[in-house]
């Protein structure tokens, strides 16, 4: 008989060229490579120095996102790219794509979007695949099954030269999800809530498979979030078993499989889930139903509690004092009702259409607070062109929010789209480092529908109480 | 790369947990198309006041630091990002050892790429050498230990090819590169 193996296992196995020894990591195949605008060049570079093409043009995908601007008029003509050094690495992308024969979604492309929203989108991330990015988000493509894990540059040297990695075999995390979550509290609540008890480094060395009937409750955008953020955790990798759910998801897009190919991708697909008796070498397990909309508090993700709760009165972390002198709270201090000044509802983690639905609901016949800026990133230029057929941007206009084209925009600020020094940005992106939307910025991380209520009241507002 | 055995350095440290990639190369100057010059802004929004001179409070900024080849910084260091741009940067400023009680994942493996050990050590070594700013250590890859000034030798864990490759002074895309047939053949296999 043969051993039972986890999803990790069986997609890892199919991808060894060259398995792991004691003195050499293993060579692990890699089917899709997906490349950006800020990650890349000195890549190219050593490709050149050293005279090397790319292996493998059909499996790398290049789109630009970070670097690039959100407003429309930038985007689609009429005024160049204001940021110098940001405009030079999106020709640079130009270049090197054109010259070594990849395929570029550039900005004027209707496929652009943010790398980690479009390869779902496109149907090219799929169960049973490995895939990398020189990004730590490339963990987002998980939630179809895939073993997909952010990569620096020089190994995207090596996956452009050689379509392979050298890695040594990562351990394995079950993550448990019981129960059910309650109305009003979502996905990115779920996750914080994971980071916060297993802690920023708690997923260190391990590929997380999340499980359980909570998870399996959730549709292909929510997953996403979840397996989005478990570079939070610490965890290069979080997976998520296929299921109907993907195969709904994945079905008719244009770079998925058709016709017959489609029936024995799926019956392929369904083989990958984690065989019962299969052993993790940790588990943890949570139930959904006690988490409550979450918001971060401090300085790293795992700074966290929820909405309608207070800062920790005191802490292990030997950062807490810190964090609180950065934000400007105090120990102990309560969360809802404490005002922000700018909401930012985008980022890989949170800018696809589910959530452009689920704030523009919230939002619908309300305004902006007095005060509050507010800029909504779609994911992609899809999501953003769905997104106006249903007439989800006039909701936003007409808040008093602004819409713009698609990229990481205000999650990390590279284009400029940046938070004010000492202001309080309530984010639905994945990461509130000190200055990381801007020197001295203070991000609060929270999930669409929060970011969205905060807005109608300029304080930060558990989204129950305006549903 | 430039073979190394020995890193023999006073340290500089910098006792804070979870020091995220942000804070060692904060995103807006990640819009480079080139690896070098990036020592410059290394922790940036720490070692620069508003106006963009030296915060004088800041730990590198000090004499003492010059030179300074070994970082001694706290618990889950260079968590976030993928940007090698992090590694970069402390190898442009001058730090060619990291040493602290763990690191993230991709960042580990971005520094041993880059002539950068991290060297992982338990939570009392990194008390004491926290305690003793400027301690003179040895960072020794031929014995794999941390040699500490009272005679100490603290053994750490890394890879057995990433410590050959460092010896070396070899890159690991030449090992690659030497499986073309192998990944022919799964190629086909795959096809």
């Amino acid at each position: 008989m043969v051993a039972p193996k986890t999803l990790f296992q069986k997609v890892w196995e199919r991808h060894e060229v060259v398995p792991q020894t004691a003195d050499t990591p293993a060579v692990l195949y890699i089917d899709l490579h997906l490349i950006h605008e800020v990650t890349s060049p000195q890549a190219f570079s050593e490709l050149r120095t050293r005279g090397l093409p790319v292996r493998r043009t059909d499996r790398t995908l290049g789109t630009m996102d970070h670097s690039t601007p959100t407003r429309t008029e930038q985007v689609f003509g009429g005024k160049p790219i204001t940021i110098e050094s940001a405009a030079k690495q999106v020709r640079q992308l130009e270049v090197n794509c054109a010259e070594f024969g990849v395929e570029l979604l550039n900005l004027a492309s209707d496929k652009r979007g943010i790398v980690h929203v479009i390869g779902p989108e496109l149907g090219a991330t799929q169960p049973g695949k490995t895939i990398v990015c020189g990004d730590s988000h490339t963990s987002t493509h998980g939630a179809f099954g895939a073993l997909a894990f952010g990569i620096g540059t020089t190994e995207v040297g090596h996956v452009l030269a050689t379509q392979c990695l050298l890695q040594t075999k990562p351990k394995t995390l079950a993550i448990n999800v019981t129960g059910a979550l309650k109305p009003g509290v979502t996905a990115k609540d779920l996750v914080l809530a994971i980071i916060g008890r297993i802690g920023v480094g708690g997923g260190t060395g391990h590929v997380i498979e999340f499980r359980g009937p909570a998870i399996r409750a959730l549709n292909m955008d929510e997953r996403m979030t979840v397996c989005n953020m478990s570079i939070e955790a610490g965890a290069r990798a979080g997976m998520i078993a296929p299921d109907e759910v993907t195969f709904e998801y994945l079905k008719g897009r244009p770079r998925a499989p058709q016709g017959t190919a489609w029936d024995q991708a799926v019956a392929d697909w369904r083989a990958l889930a984690t065989d019962e008796g299969a052993v993790f070498d940790r588990e943890v397990t949570l139930d959904a139903s006690q988490v409550e909309p979450m918001i971060t508090w401090g300085t790293h993700p795992g700074m966290v509690a929820p909405v309608a709760g207070s800062v920790p009165a005191s802490s292990e972390d030997p950062v807490f004092a810190r964090a609180l002198a950065y934000m400007g709270f105090a120990a102990g201090q309560k969360l809802e009702g404490s005002p922000i000044n700018v909401v930012f509802i985008g980022s890989c983690t949170n800018s696809r259409l589910s959530d452009l639905r689920a704030a523009a609901g919230l939002l619908r016949g309300r305004r902006l607070a007095q005060g509050v800026q507010m800029l909504v990133v779609p994911g992609s230029q899809q999501v953003k062109k769905q997104a106006e057929a249903e007439g989800l941007d006039r909701v936003f206009i007409e808040a008093g929010a602004e819409w713009r084209e698609s990229g990481c925009s205000m999650c990390l600020g590279m284009n400029g789209d940046t938070v004010a020094k000492g202001q309080y940005s309530l984010s639905t992106s994945n990461r509130n480092f000190e200055g990381r939307q801007g020197p001295g910025a203070r991000t609060l991380l929270a999930s669409p529908l929060t970011a969205a209520a905060s807005a109608v009241r300029g304080t930060i507002t558990d989204p129950r109480k305006l549903i | 790369m430039e073979a190394l055995t020995r890193i023999d350095s006073a340290t500089v440290v910098l006792p804070r947990a979870d020091i995220d990639t942000d804070q060692i190369i904060p995103a807006r100057f990640l819009r480079t198309t080139v690896k070098e010059g990036l020592g410059r802004e290394l922790f940036a929004d720490w070692r620069y006041l508003a106006d963009g001179s030296p915060n004088p409070d800041f730990v590198l900024n000090q004499p003492a630091a010059a030179g300074c080849q070994v970082l001694v910084a706290g618990d889950n260091f260079g968590c976030g990002s993928s940007r090698e741009h992090a590694p970069w940067a402390l190898t442009d400023f001058g730090i060619r050892a990291v040493i602290s009680t763990g690191f993230a994942d991709i960042f580990r493996s971005n520094a041993l790429k880059n002539g950068l050990v991290p060297v992982v050590v338990d939570a009392g070594t990194l008390q004491w050498l926290i305690a003793h700013p400027g301690a003179h250590v040895v960072v020794d890859l031929a014995s794999i230990t941390l040699q500490l000034p009272d005679g100490r030798e603290v053994p750490f864990p890394i890879e057995p090819f990433a410590r050959y490759c460092l010896m070396q002074g070899v890159d690991q895309l030449g090992y690659l590169l030497s499986k073309g047939e192998d990944i022919a053949a799964y190629e086909k296999r795959h096809a």
